[in-house]
């Protein structure tokens, strides 16, 4: 609550990149990787980590437009259920006799509607996007409950299966290929654009930002639009992937993602973050649930371990500073 | 016309004419027998909001209620299991469900951290470490003694037990909300930190507070849920935070938190375990359940919202009007 305080002299440019959370990420990332070659002889092997690097694409597609949804001080509760959505809305069209372009059209435009509704009730009506996307998790998933019930779809084409199983050279798959290039331009759109810095004026005074011209709304809008569009497509790949639509797929990712975005030092109040942090939280979970996963450690003893990264990258610093 | 203000009244109202629409076509539904199965199926709720409308009031969010609900059912389950009594059983689980929830406190009070990212990290650490503590394994009915089962559903006055704690907590917390420094205390807080702060208030303190009664109470319910369904397990009451919630946000508990009363949080799970109940019975597939809680949160936010828009920032308008 107290306000920033202002040093006389800003560190050089150098001194500011060792002391970075990037920095302090990167150390990590290698630390695990480190951790996990030694640990399991199974981990350094091209198709392995290759793999591994399944566990966090699909989440991490999300997490590119969650961070500058927070940002901007809002939040997205409901990316999982949009993804549930959209993955129901693939199998419907696919049912129906729909071939991979369209069904790909649809996972897109279902995301896209999805993100419309909460950007509505949230920029629009200006209610708090918390609730907002509380109530819109419960009502996106609830709809592929009432198409799918505990029924499930499955026999996309063959051709569709590449989006989530293709690789475009060697060990590398198209997913990973989809996601650097989604944290280049996300990282364009965020750090060297206009309505980049729109969003991290919006972050830290919503009102200030209005009064220096910016249209608060329309940018807030446009970011539910993201989110909702990059959780069509990560329907795409996971349902392509896995082959089949379940209404509980991707259920609790939510979590996964927020926590991705935290972890990648972006305030969760608002006002500071970056992509490149966020890419490398996202190699860090990869990595450690992978590892863990070679271990035969069970997902929900990794899941406490996540509760515990999220609350201990926040405390650590805070209580390091003495807050 | 002034009914329409009171949140509370237009609520009842609501809640009435739904009831009033289901009688309509399902005369049973509205048997004073089958209305106090319903109450007694939203007891669990019912406790939960109040904990989690306390919360709310303090402008923060306890995301971990269900966790902590199903740890602390796991407790007492494995303590009926190792043969203490349960008297004994219900003061741990209330002290444990308290300890949880000054845990979430903590970090929200003195380590400053925003409650929403604390209690997701909770959540999955409370869960977690039911599957640590029985590696998945179920308790099930017949591992349950006949008295630990028995008490939620003992019939006193017509009404079970459970039902009955439930309207004793409401009437508690009513009490403690309306009538005692730290329920003012809640409001104060949440309706303006900073004049809380000059009005002598610790904000963190008084969060902390209400983390420790939502927890305390998320423990008690666990005793119930797991008594009243006879098993205990990792997954018990998954996504019921959302449930929990939805009731408040149902009841006009403001999410930016000062406003609200515990009528409104009691009339919020009252009137989500009615569409809960009247679903099978009006032949809706119980699938459209999680629809239906989505939709009536966002309307009732969007209503909430509506209301209590302030209109443009004039300070002075009552004096240039």
């Amino acid at each position: 609550m107290t306000p920033r305080s202002i040093p006389d002299r800003l560190h050089g440019p150098a001194h500011r990149a060792l002391r970075s959370w990037e920095t302090l990420l990167l150390v990590v990332a290698v630390a695990v990787f480190i951790a996990n070659s030694f640990l399991s002889p199974y981990f350094l092997n091209a198709w392995n980590l290759s793999d591994a690097t399944f566990n966090f694409t699909e989440k991490a597609l999300i997490a590119l437009p969650m961070a500058m949804l927070i940002i901007a001080g809002d939040i997205d509760l409901s990316v999982a259920s949009i993804l549930a959505l959209a993955s129901t809305a693939m199998g419907l069209v696919m049912t129906a006799g729909a071939d991979t372009p369209l069904i790909v059209a649809t996972g897109l435009l279902t995301g896209l509607l999805c993100g419309a509704v909460n950007g509505f009730l949230v920029a629009g009506l200006g209610l708090p996007s918390i609730v907002v996307t509380i109530g819109t998790m419960s009502l996106f998933r609830g709809i592929a409950f009432i198409v799918l019930g505990d029924k499930a779809f499955n026999g996309y084409p063959r051709d569709f299966a590449f989006f989530g199983q293709g690789y475009v050279w060697w060990v590398i798959s198209f997913e990973l290929v989809l996601f650097a290039a989604c944290a280049v331009l996300y990282w364009a759109l965020l750090h060297r654009s206009t309505f980049g810095r729109a969003v991290f004026a919006i972050g830290n005074s919503p009102t200030a930002a209005r009064f220096s011209g910016i249209r608060v709304d329309r940018v807030r809008f446009a970011l539910f639009l993201l989110t909702g569009v990059m959780s069509g497509l990560a329907a795409v790949c996971l349902t392509s992937r896995l082959g089949s639509t379940r209404p509980s797929i991707a259920s609790g990712w939510e979590l996964e993602v927020i926590t991705m975005v935290v972890l990648g030092g972006v305030n969760i109040l608002g006002g500071s973050g970056s992509i490149p942090g966020v890419v490398l939280a996202a190699l860090i979970m990869g990595m450690v649930t992978f590892g863990f996963g070679l271990l035969n450690v069970p997902g929900i003893v990794m899941s406490i371990f996540l509760g515990l990264l999220l609350i201990g990258v926040i405390a650590l610093p805070r209580l390091l500073r003495g807050k | 016309m002034n009914i329409l203000k009171h949140r509370e009244a237009l609520l009842a109202l609501v809640l009435l004419l739904t009831l009033g629409l289901i009688a309509a076509r399902f005369p049973a539904f509205v048997r004073p027998g089958n209305l106090a199965g319903v109450l007694n199926d939203t007891a669990p709720l019912m406790i939960l909001a109040i904990g989690q409308m306390i919360v709310i009031l303090t402008k923060c969010i306890d995301l971990s209620v269900a966790a902590n609900l199903a740890l602390t059912g796991m407790v007492a389950a494995l303590m009926n299991g190792a043969g203490v009594p349960l008297p004994l059983i219900l003061l741990a689980v209330v002290g444990l469900g308290a300890a949880l929830g000054a845990v979430n406190g903590l970090l929200v009070w003195k380590v400053g951290i925003p409650s929403i990212v604390v209690t997701l990290g909770t959540m999955t650490i409370f869960r977690g470490t039911i599957f640590l503590m029985t590696e998945g394994a179920w308790v099930n009915a017949h591992q349950m003694t006949d008295a630990f089962k028995a008490l939620p559903r003992t019939v006193i006055l017509g009404l079970p037990v459970m039902t009955w704690i439930a309207l004793a907590s409401v009437a508690l917390f009513a009490v403690v909300l309306r009538r005692t420094a730290l329920g003012r205390a809640f409001y104060a807080v949440g309706g303006n930190p900073h004049a809380a702060v000059f009005a002598g208030l610790s904000v963190g303190r008084t969060q902390f507070a209400a983390f420790v009664i939502s927890g305390a109470l998320a423990g008690l319910t666990g005793y119930l849920w797991v008594a009243r369904y006879a098993v205990a397990y990792v997954d018990i009451a998954g996504g019921f935070e959302l449930d929990v919630v939805a009731a408040c946000v149902i009841g006009g508990i403001a999410i930016a938190g000062g406003a609200g009363t515990i009528w409104g949080a009691m009339l919020g799970a009252l009137f989500l375990g009615v569409v809960k109940n009247a679903l099978p019975v009006i032949g809706i597939s119980p699938f459209w359940q999680m629809a239906i809680s989505g939709t009536v949160i966002v309307l009732a936010v969007a209503f909430n919202t509506a209301q209590s828009r302030p209109r443009g920032r004039l300070i002075l308008r009552e004096a240039h009007e």
